[in-house]
């Protein structure tokens, strides 16, 4: 079974039409027994990193994400719940869980490419360069692209756990994988067949590389 | 690279899709989840929906059709039209768009931009904005105004002001249309397009005009815009928008062209 951790953080409802498309049983829960006994866990997340920190920590989820990933149990972070898996987030200059060294930095102003200016947030489609295969992108072309919203991107300490860059004006970390976690900062959930394909192979892997 | 957006824009009245000249003579098109599920299959990056159902009380028809939505395409949405507050935002995001877009309840309100982008983020709040070019004065500096209820009330307000008092407001993009272009055919606005991108620092989907492939690059370059909303030209089937990104890609426009 599935569990989508629920920490009031927006596009959970999202996630789980996702999953019921691609036929997977599932549960959306904060208890942590109920996550415990799951065989991969989702977390997800819209929205700002203090409120969430704050409601992880008040809801002990903090503690209970550093334990489920020495279980060797697949875990699989997307958006926000990329940003504060690492140590640090720029964005209200919060401290995070510290699954993966490194921390969250905000996009710099004045990106460009091609001499014309970049907005911000980076809205939209754009693909994913991977530095090596990976089992939960198996089977995925490499042209895809990927719905991307954020004005933060994750930064890790380390550079063997970055799976995956994107560029916009600057090359960013878009997945990371260390061991059993996975962790992208698109929405899988939001970018058409080659999203659900992730998702699919997700649910599929045992959490080894 | 990022890749520029090609949205296609669904009007809804009471739960089927319409498309109006100009906000008058709608016609009765179809079912707006299957017209959504083509349009997702010809690789449509987005779509809009906006909906134009008059009374209140049928408002529970447009969360079913959104619901239905979103259990049917795996792209992101939005849902604009009769959104006033809060709670018909928690409404349409529950129920599974991605995005929300105020236009006249802002311009009557603007701090229901503050609240919702405080209560669900930047990127869920589009600010709508509809503007007519009324020529340069004292009130309208930049020579375009935003107007309300479907294009029939002026509100004195410049253009330009606007989008940038959104942006500040919380705004996490700003859709762009042109009355004076809606429905015509002949061509996106692309002075004010280009105008009002090159002045924030947000997304702009341009809006209003399109009626062929060529539009859409003119805008998406001398337009400055990064995205831009199709209507017609693929409801009454002249052009698919697997077409229209075909086009665009010939034209070294990059869009998404794998889905």
């Amino acid at each position: 079974m599935i569990a989508i951790i629920d920490y009031n953080a927006g596009n959970i409802t999202s996630v789980a039409r996702a999953l019921q498309n691609i036929r997977q049983n599932f549960v959306i829960t904060d208890d942590t027994q109920k996550l415990d006994a799951a065989s991969h866990v989702i977390f997800p997340g819209v929205g700002a990193a203090g409120e969430a920190m704050a409601y992880l920590r008040q809801k002990k989820l903090d503690v209970w994400l550093k334990s489920w990933i020495n279980t060797g149990k697949p875990l699989m972070g997307i958006c926000l719940g990329t940003q504060i898996i690492l140590d640090y987030s720029e964005e209200n200059n919060t401290e995070c869980i510290g699954l993966v060294a490194g921390s969250t930095k905000r996009f710099p102003e004045h990106l460009s490419s091609a001499g014309l200016p970049l907005k911000i947030p980076h809205m939209g489609w754009n693909s994913v360069t991977l530095k090596r295969t990976h089992p939960v992108f198996a089977g995925i072309e490499p042209e895809s692209e990927y719905y991307f919203v954020h004005s933060y991107y994750p930064s890790p300490s380390d550079q063997a756990s970055v799976l995956g860059t994107t560029d916009y004006g600057m090359s960013f970390c878009s997945v990371l994988a260390v061991k059993n976690l996975i962790a992208m900062q698109f929405h899988p959930e939001k970018s058409g067949r080659p999203g659900l394909q992730i998702l699919k192979n997700f649910c599929a892997w045992r959490g080894n590389d | 690279m990022i890749s520029k957006r090609i949205i296609p824009c669904l009007d809804v009245r009471d739960g089927r899709l319409t498309k109006g000249i100009k906000f008058e003579g709608n016609v009765d098109i179809g079912d707006p989840v299957e017209v959504a599920r083509e349009y997702y299959e010809q690789g449509a990056d987005e779509i809009v929906f906006y909906d134009i159902t008059a009374s209140s009380d049928k408002r529970d028809i447009m969360i079913d059709v959104v619901r239905r939505v979103a259990e049917t395409i795996f792209i992101p949405f939005s849902v604009g039209g009769g959104i006033r507050n809060l709670d018909d935002m928690r409404k349409v995001i529950l129920a599974g768009a991605e995005k929300v877009s105020v236009n006249s309840a802002a311009v009557l309100e603007p701090d229901i931009i503050s609240q919702g982008a405080r209560a669900f983020g930047s990127q869920c709040i589009v600010l709508g904005m509809d503007v007519k070019k009324v020529g340069v004065s004292q009130q309208t500096p930049s020579g375009y105004e935003i107007v309300i209820e479907g294009g029939r009330k002026y509100t004195g307000i410049d253009a330009l002001w606007w989008a940038k008092e959104g942006e500040n407001l919380g705004a996490g993009e700003i859709c762009l249309n042109s009355i004076d272009a809606d429905g015509t055919q002949d061509g996106y606005e692309l002075n004010l397009t280009a105008l009002i991108s090159d002045n924030v620092h947000i997304p702009v989907i341009a809006s209003g005009g399109a009626g062929r492939p060529e539009h859409l690059a003119d805008v998406l370059t001398t337009g400055r815009a990064d995205a831009a909303l199709i209507a017609s030209m693929v409801h009454y089937r002249t052009y698919t928008i697997t077409q229209i990104k075909n086009y665009l890609s010939d034209q070294k426009i990059k869009t998404r062209l794998l889905w």
